[in-house]
Formats: structure tokens, C-alpha cells, sequence
């Protein structure tokens, strides 16, 4: 068998999603299938996908689902999360045994509440608490990972070929209003589970083709905040820059873009000049949070997506269109194995964001 | 599908290198259809003639080397990369980096073209490759071009301009024609970009021709609008965006 370093793999990432306006609930089927055209962008070392609104009789608790390397590290991870958390459900996440899929760690979900005391105490709201938590079990509890922890959403990921690894955990057995996909071809780390994308935070979820230069300048600015990069990949860091855009500073998703994916100087003197000002401001106070290098990311989040390039578009991504259906992928072929009738084919430009959101009361 | 003789190959039977047996079995006459993101359809070919229905993957028509493609519906990234002789026909629009590193042959395109159309494209004596867009580029449209001739069209009717932000890059060869007085268009200081003079149209006369037939327009209607010639300028074409050099 060859070794690394004597085989060559070309390949990229892939990444695909789809939406519903009307937030009407789609099996998690066609998202599967739309990576098949795709599979050769991967090289089975990671694969994942995001589902939004799958969990409706739990919509007020936290979707834990987290990986452990054995019953022992479970039972020590649960011992501290009981202190932190009121556990109203928790069970293994059901997954087919299949030949495509081995070496799975134990892989659990809780739905959970934080501790009213625990809130009062901290003065800080149950988002930011999920977020500590978490935050602590990733960097400090050994043998435990937590890889999704928003609302009425769940992440799904493993090593694997995207297409095995969305058998593997049925997700053809979830409904959700909209779904993001990724499969890996991991380029500087060998390819964990808890690697894989997407990667999430609350309800942000990224699935990101591309690998980005800025990694070291902008995880040493998003660490002066809390967050603790563990898996020394990009993806990780642009997760954690958009929940401290969005969720603590406030940003929309379209100044969150104006920052990561931040137009040339050049290209901003000629803006009018209210947008000149704007963008002035952004790229002036959050400098550090440009994101430079080739990439396409999908941002999943409650009641909608945010599709987006890197400002020179060094990677390929088309939106597509079909009833109250969007879809987004790396390739038309993905859009057109999910629906072959799509419309309005178009390639949004480097650093224009497409977001596409669920009516309201609708998800 | 015009050519209902050819022997058909059903895509979704086998993966890109099994197209690419079967397209070579048929002596590279054929009609490839359900085709969906199987890359670097006739990689390679010296002679024949494709017809594909449905999305045909990336590097489609990769280093073609005389053969004729023709695609019904769009097509995705870096067609016709590194591209030495023959032609490739898309019906539709196309990805990004469309004749990457094209060294020879023609490329038309009936709708828009993604960013960075023409990358390094280059030229040698009688080698010299055709680009032509009908309708709107992304940006970087002939980034470091090193030769050959990029024509873009416009005749896709929306705002944007006929092409986006830095077009002719470090361009260092070859030319760019526009269809357009290209006043909302900045071009970097390394290229000059002037009308058009009866003796540019002339030159590109019968790829216009061509392309007309091809796509069935009217050539008259088409001719009838302002065209911007771009060629480069610089003797340091290289001092560009990325670096001071």
C-alpha cells in the first residue's frame, strides 16, 4: 500500500443546501443524493450535513449531540453535564451499521435546559451559558466532543464519504425546512469526526469549501473573546467569528459578510457614500476578522441560510431555484440531482451574500 | 439533440473514465446524455464530435486536441483547460475559469461566463485560442492573459455591466474585444483600452461569422453597438494588485 506523501489525491471540498421558504419539512433524502455528483471533491476523510428544524417536540431545549471515546469518558461527561443542565432526553443517535463507516466513537444526544440557578448566579444569558459549557467540555473533558448544541437543530458528521455518512445516521428519517451538506478533503489535519463539517455553534452551522490564509490572525483576535480553537482547522474559526458577529455584537448577516468577506479598498472609494461609510467602519473595527484565501461557506441558522464567497472567488459555488426551494452547491450538477427542473441558475460574485430565509412563524 | 445517428452513451452508467472509454470506443463520435458533474469529458481527443445533454462536470474538453464538443444546456468549471486545438460549443452559460491556460482552438459560449473567463491564456505562431462569451463575464476576465482573443458580447439583458471588477490582470498578451463603450468599466494600468477600429473588427470577422451561425443571430443587429478593443500596455505588466513589484 502506498503512504502518504506518494499518492496524490486531486480533490476540493464539496458543499450543497436547501431551503424552504414556506418552511414546509423535506427528508433529508435529496440532500444525500445531491452529493453523489460531487463525490469525487472528497476523499472520504470527512462528511456531514446540518438539519434545521428536525426536532420540533423538543423546540425549547438544547440539542446536544456529542461524540465520546468510551462508556467510561460518557459517564464522566454526563456527571458534568447534569450539574450544568436539566436532561430531558438523552439516547444514542440511531445510526445503520454499515461496511463504509468504521471506527465510530459512542455518539449520544441530550436535550437540555441550563440550570436556572446557574444563570442567575453567572448573569449571563442561556445562549452565552450553552456556549461556556461547551466550550469547556471541547478544550478540558477528555474523550468528549460536542458537535452540535442549537435549538430544533442537529449536526450529523463523521469520516466518510458525505453520501455514507448521511446513511449511516438515516438522515432520510429527519425532516427538516433546510438542510447544508459538505464532504472533506482535509488539507492540513488527518481527518477526525469531531473534523468533519459542519461546524457549529448554538444554531450557526458552516460547511465551507476553500482554505483560508488568515487562519492564525484571525484565531488569535477570536480567542481574546473565550472561544478556543481545539481542532487547529479554518472552518472552526469562521464558525466562532460569525457567533461573535451575529450573536454578541450584534451584526446583520450582511455587514457579518462586509467583515469576512470584506471588499478592496479600490472597490469601496467608489461606493456612495453612506455604503462607503459603512464599509469603512467594518473593515476599520474588525480588521482582524477578514477572512483572506479561496473560500465558499453556507452559514445554517434558525429560520434560514447564508450563502458566500470569498471577495476574489477562488471557489466555485451557483444558487439555484424551484417553487419555495433554494438550493446552493459547489456544482449545478448537485442542484440538478436534487431538483433537475431548477431555475435561475446563476454564480453569485466574490463576497456577495445570498441569504435566503424561512417566512416568519414559518419554522 | 440534432444528430440522432450518432451512438449514444447514457452518463449515469459510468463514472468520467468509463465516458471516456466509451467516447474513445466510438472513435469520439457520440451523444453523451443524463450527464450530471462527470468531469474531463474528451479529455484529450484528437478527433470527433460530442453532443452532451445535461451538466457536464468540471475540466470538461481538458487538453482537447482537435475534437468538436457541443453542450445543450450550461456547463461548470474550467472548460476547455489547457486546451490545444478543436472546439467547444455551450449552449448556455459556463463556470469559472473557462479556457484555463487555453493554448489553441475555440471556445463560444452562447450565455454568461464565470469569474476569472481566459486565465492565462497564450499563443504561439499559429496557435492562437478563441474565447467568446455572448452574454456577461465575473470579474478577472483575462487575468495574466498571455495571448489569444477573448471576445465578450453582453447580450444577456440585466444591470450588470458586461464584465465585473479588474478585468486584463496582469494581462501581458493577446486582446480582449468588448461590446460595449466600456465607460462604467476600470480597467488596471496595465492594459489600454480604445473603440475599436474598423481593422479590429475586420480581424475577428469570421469568428463573428461563426459565432453567429452557430447561435443563429442576427450579425448585423449584433455589429450595430460600440466595441472596446483591450490590449496591454505596461513593459511591467506584472507590478499589479497583489504585490509591488
Amino acid at each position: 500500500m502506498k503512504k502518504e506523501g506518494q499518492v496524490r489525491i486531486p480533490s476540493g471540498c464539496a458543499i450543497s443546501a436547501v431551503i424552504s421558504k414556506s418552511g414546509e419539512r423535506m427528508s433529508g433524502g435529496s440532500i444525500i443524493e445531491s452529493m453523489i455528483p460531487m463525490h469525487d471533491r472528497s476523499n472520504g476523510l470527512g462528511g456531514g450535513f446540518a438539519a434545521y428544524g428536525i426536532y420540533p417536540e423538543h423546540r425549547e431545549f438544547y440539542a446536544l449531540h456529542l461524540f465520546y471515546d468510551d462508556d467510561a469518558r460518557r459517564h464522566d461527561c454526563e456527571t458534568y453535564l447534569k450539574e450544568r443542565f436539566e436532561i430531558v432526553d438523552a439516547e444514542p443517535i440511531p445510526t445503520r451499521t454499515m461496511r463504509e463507516i468504521t471506527d465510530e466513537p459512542l455518539i449520544w444526544r441530550y436535550f437540555v435546559f441550563p440550570r436556572r440557578s446557574a444563570l442567575r448566579a453567572l448573569q449571563i444569558d442561556d445562549r452565552e451559558y450553552v456556549v461556556r459549557v461547551v466550550t469547556h467540555v471541547n478544550s478540558s473533558v477528555e474523550g468528549a466532543y460536542v458537535f452540535s448544541c442549537g435549538k430544533n437543530m442537529g449536526v450529523f458528521k463523521a469520516v466518510g464519504f458525505p453520501e455514507d455518512v448521511g446513511r449511516f445516521y438515516r438522515l432520510e428519517e429527519y425532516e427538516a425546512y433546510s438542510w447544508t451538506a459538505h464532504g472533506r478533503y482535509p488539507t492540513n489535519t488527518p481527518g477526525w469526526w469531531g473534523g468533519a463539517h459542519p461546524f457549529s455553534l448554538l444554531d450557526y452551522s458552516i460547511v465551507h469549501n476553500g482554505e483560508i490564509s488568515s487562519y492564525d490572525a484571525n484565531r488569535r483576535f477570536i480567542e481574546m473573546f473565550g472561544y478556543k480553537c481545539t481542532l487547529k482547522t479554518d472552518t472552526e474559526v469562521i464558525t466562532y467569528i460569525l457567533d461573535y458577529l451575529l450573536r454578541r455584537q450584534g451584526l446583520t448577516l450582511t455587514e457579518a459578510a462586509s467583515v469576512i468577506a470584506a471588499p478592496f479598498w479600490d472597490t469601496i472609494s467608489r461606493k456612495p457614500e453612506e455604503e462607503r461609510r459603512t464599509l469603512t467602519y467594518l473593515r476599520t473595527v474588525y480588521s482582524s476578522l477578514l477572512v483572506t484565501g479561496p473560500f465558499s461557506i453556507i452559514l445554517g441558522f434558525e429560520g434560514g441560510i447564508m450563502a458566500l464567497n470569498d471577495r476574489l472567488k477562488l471557489r466555485s459555488m451557483v444558487v439555484g431555484e424551484y417553487g419555495d426551494r433554494v438550493y446552493v452547491a459547489s456544482e449545478e450538477a448537485a442542484i440538478r440531482k436534487m431538483e433537475p427542473d431548477a431555475e435561475n441558475i446563476w454564480a453569485p460574485a466574490g463576497g456577495e451574500p445570498v441569504i435566503v430565509r424561512v417566512r416568519e412563524g414559518k419554522f | 439533440m440534432t444528430s440522432n445517428s450518432y451512438p449514444r452513451i447514457n452518463a449515469a452508467k459510468f463514472d468520467h473514465a468509463g465516458i471516456n472509454r466509451k467516447i474513445r470506443e466510438a472513435g469520439g463520435v457520440c451523444e453523451i446524455y443524463g450527464c450530471l458533474g462527470e468531469r474531463f469529458i474528451g479529455a484529450g481527443l484528437e478527433a470527433g464530435d460530442i453532443k452532451i445533454d445535461g451538466v457536464p462536470g468540471n475540466a470538461l474538453g481538458a487538453y482537447l486536441n482537435g475534437a468538436h464538443i457541443t453542450v445543450f444546456g450550461d456547463a461548470q468549471d474550467a472548460v476547455g483547460d489547457t486546451m490545444n486545438d478543436g472546439e467547444i460549443i455551450v449552449h448556455g452559460s459556463i463556470g469559472d475559469a473557462a479556457g484555463y491556460a487555453m493554448r489553441g482552438g475555440r471556445i463560444f459560449v452562447r450565455g454568461d461566463a464565470g469569474y476569472r473567463a481566459g486565465i492565462h491564456m497564450k499563443e504561439y505562431k499559429s496557435k492562437r485560442p478563441v474565447l467568446v462569451i455572448g452574454g456577461k463575464c465575473g470579474s478577472f476576465l483575462g487575468e495574466y492573459q498571455a495571448g489569444g482573443i477573448i471576445i465578450v458580447l453582453g447580450l444577456t439583458e440585466n444591470e450588470k455591466p458586461i464584465v465585473s471588477n479588474f478585468p486584463g490582470t496582469g494581462m501581458h498578451g493577446g486582446m480582449m474585444l468588448l461590446r460595449s463603450d466600456c465607460r462604467d468599466i476600470r480597467f488596471p494600468k496595465n492594459v489600454t483600452a480604445r473603440p475599436a477600429s474598423p481593422g479590429d473588427m475586420a480581424e475577428v470577422e469570421e469568428i463573428i461569422d461563426d459565432y453567429c451561425r452557430i447561435f443563429k443571430i442576427d450579425k448585423k443587429a449584433l455589429l450595430d453597438a460600440p466595441f472596446t478593443k483591450v490590449v496591454p500596455d505596461s513593459k511591467n505588466p506584472y507590478k499589479q494588485m497583489y504585490v509591488a513589484n
